[in-house]
């Protein structure tokens, strides 16, 4: 039983689950206990947003130091006026809207290596200037983009079963298969190899480019279908819509136990850390906060996470 | 990394004359492109290449070369500042309220934020934390402040700021001379200096600087210190020419100044920086983002492409000189 506890404690996931606990208990001990569980199912439908394109950072960041998806926000606001477009407000057209979303994203990822590989440019730089470009195209393709998603496909989004939103049913189920694919095939173990040792991967015969290319394709794929799910979400595409998943997909990654120094990849705490971060800001709006004590608590407890979280090699056990 | 310890392995070697030019042209290409730029300007626009023209055009890239120059001291040392938007707003912020109203509490808000930007260097070094998660937190803790001091866009330049920034200077206009000052301080400072090579030591090889006795704990905080000092500047010189604030004011500037690192000739590794490649690289960001746009009459949505377009474009130029440089 101890030795149970004693090994749970160990998994780096714990503490963001244990976070998202107890920043829901102080929000619920604040209203006495009034909306407790509404409290979790719109946690839950918020923190769907932050698990598909921080899955999406994750699988890079573990690629080793220096891989990071920068385009995530511009390519989510792209795809989201993309799936707008392409569904037109009917209902019949949701599957082809959706795959559009997720083909632009996809696009965008392979274009986002096509420059790392091409000019042998820092993934930062590389994905940086390919969000300048994506950004202004969205800008002018999504110019006063007025489309409502199809009404079944927005109810579908905020849909619930018990209180447990669809989305974050089918986005657990999505989350345990990038566990197995990260832990149980080939793809996966090269994905931490190269993390690991990018120059022993390739003398060991991992197809190093074949895994950076499919990395990064996954990655902005993923972050065109998490566009099309925020525009039938929030009701329609806006080009700041993907903007605040830049550094949520980032925090949720190194919050949720994943090395920075790649390598060392953590699915479960993805979740716990999504949550953390859409409990607080829960917790901060009950407690009826001013604007900017909102963004200023979100800052500092963001940076005395990480900062307890510690380093990467100095890490606790 | 490998290319780029050959390249140097190459200019160290005695027969320097042919192998040393793929090594020039690199050194060259951020002016090149800047005078790409400054041409298609002129052949656009005659008018524009005059006192008046460039004291227009050039105004904003100031405080964009502060904030490159600020960006480009993290860089050095391996790390990147997500956060230098967030911060040059919140000093435009303090600028436009405090400075103005009680000066005492102003400065010594200002250098409070430079101490907190060098106990950042400290904490990212003594706890080995990823600078571009911390600087990313910081970038709301900055922005949370600002519109804490400055709900609504407003506050008003103090008069002595609106002066410096409205200097007329003869024959050259003042962007220019400012750039050229600014770019001789940055260069003296980190390249001729013995403590600036240390600091770029710590971003070269830190446990060779570690060994040789240097403090690297201060090393760092000093580069995070320096990126604090001139992230100030450049909200001092926007809230000079834009007269008043606003907390969204230097979102812009965080991409915008990596971007001007890179084309100036820096690398993300290494310590490889180049002053005044960086304040190269502003200029021809600020030029080519708006009024080369608007003279070949592109809409301002196309801006931040231009922007992206010209940094894959520059890169591409260095891949191909370097790989002419690797064959012969």
């Amino acid at each position: 039983m101890i030795d149970g506890a004693n090994k749970l404690f160990a998994k780096p996931w714990i503490w963001s689950f244990i976070g998202s606990f107890l920043v829901w208990l102080a929000a619920i001990l604040f209203t006495g206990g009034y909306g407790a569980g509404g409290m979790i199912t719109a946690a839950l439908s918020l923190a769907v947003f932050t698990v598909v394109v921080g899955v999406g950072q994750m699988f890079v960041i573990t690629l080793g130091p220096g891989n990071v998806d920068l385009s995530l926000p511009a390519n989510i606001g792209l795809a989201s006026a993309v799936a707008m477009k392409v569904m037109n407000g009917d209902d019949s057209m949701v599957a082809v809207g959706l795959i559009a979303a997720v083909a632009c994203g996809l696009a965008i990822g392979i274009v986002n290596y096509l420059l790392i590989w091409a000019l042998r440019i820092p993934p930062i730089i590389a994905t940086l200037s390919a969000s300048f470009i994506i950004q202004s195209v969205d800008i002018s393709y999504g110019r006063g983009l007025q489309i409502k998603p199809p009404p079944g496909y927005a109810d579908f989004a905020n849909m619930q079963v018990f209180g447990v939103p669809i989305l974050a049913i089918v986005t657990v189920l999505f989350t345990i298969g990038a566990s197995i694919v990260l832990q149980r095939t080939v793809y996966g173990r090269s994905v931490l190899a190269i993390g690991q040792n990018i120059r022993a991967a390739r003398l060991a015969g991992i197809r190093v480019g074949w895994t950076r290319l499919l990395t990064y394709a996954f990655s902005g794929a993923l972050g065109g279908l998490n566009g099309a799910l925020l525009a039938g979400y929030f009701r329609g595409a806006n080009v700041d819509i993907g903007n605040e998943y830049l550094l949520a997909s980032i925090a949720v990654v190194v919050i949720g136990g994943t090395s920075v120094a790649g390598g060392k990849a953590n699915v479960p705490g993805i979740w716990g850390a999504a949550l953390f971060l859409v409990l607080l800001l829960t917790m901060l709006n009950t407690f009826g906060v001013s604007a900017g004590v909102r963004l200023l608590l979100t800052g500092l407890i963001i940076v005395v996470v990480i900062t307890a979280a510690g380093g990467q090699q100095k890490a606790i056990r | 990394m490998t290319a780029a310890s050959t390249t140097s392995a190459q200019s160290a070697a005695p027969a320097m004359g042919r192998l040393n030019l793929p090594r020039m042209l690199r050194a060259l290409l951020p002016a090149l492109s800047l005078a790409l730029v400054l041409l298609a300007i002129a052949y656009l626009n005659p008018r524009a290449i005059s006192y008046f023209g460039f004291t227009l055009m050039l105004n904003l890239a100031i405080p964009i070369a502060l904030a490159t120059i600020a960006q480009m001291f993290v860089i050095a040392g391996n790390d990147l500042d997500l956060s230098i938007g967030a911060f040059v707003g919140f000093v435009s912020c303090v600028t436009a309220t405090w400075l103005r109203d009680t000066p005492l509490i102003g400065i010594l808000a200002l250098l409070g934020c430079i101490g907190v930007y060098a106990a950042l260097g400290a904490l990212i070094y003594l706890r080995n934390l990823p600078s571009i998660v911390v600087t990313l937190g910081m970038s709301f803790v900055w922005q949370g402040l600002a519109i804490l001091l400055l709900p609504k866009p407003g506050g008003k330049a103090p008069d002595w700021l609106l002066a410096i920034m409205s200097v007329k200077p003869p024959f050259v206009p003042f962007p220019i001379l400012a750039a050229l000052i600014l770019a001789a301080v940055a260069y003296f400072g980190l390249m001729r200096t013995s403590y600036g090579a240390i600091l770029r030591g710590s971003g070269g090889n830190a446990v060779a600087i570690g060994r040789a006795g240097w403090s690297l704990l201060r090393a760092k905080a000093a580069l995070f210190a320096l990126t604090g000092l001139f992230g100030v500047l450049s909200g001092l010189a926007l809230i000079g020419i834009t007269t008043s604030a606003d907390a969204n004011i230097g979102n812009g500037y965080t991409l915008l100044s990596i971007a001007g690192v890179i084309l100036g000739g820096g690398e993300f590794v290494g310590g490889r920086v180049s002053p005044v490649g960086a304040v190269i690289g502003a200029l021809t960001l600020a030029l080519a983002a708006s009024p080369l746009l608007t003279f070949m009459h592109i809409p301002p949505d196309w801006q931040v492409a231009a922007n992206g377009a010209i940094l894959i474009i520059v890169l591409a130029a260095r891949v191909l000189i370097s790989q002419k440089g690797a064959e012969r």
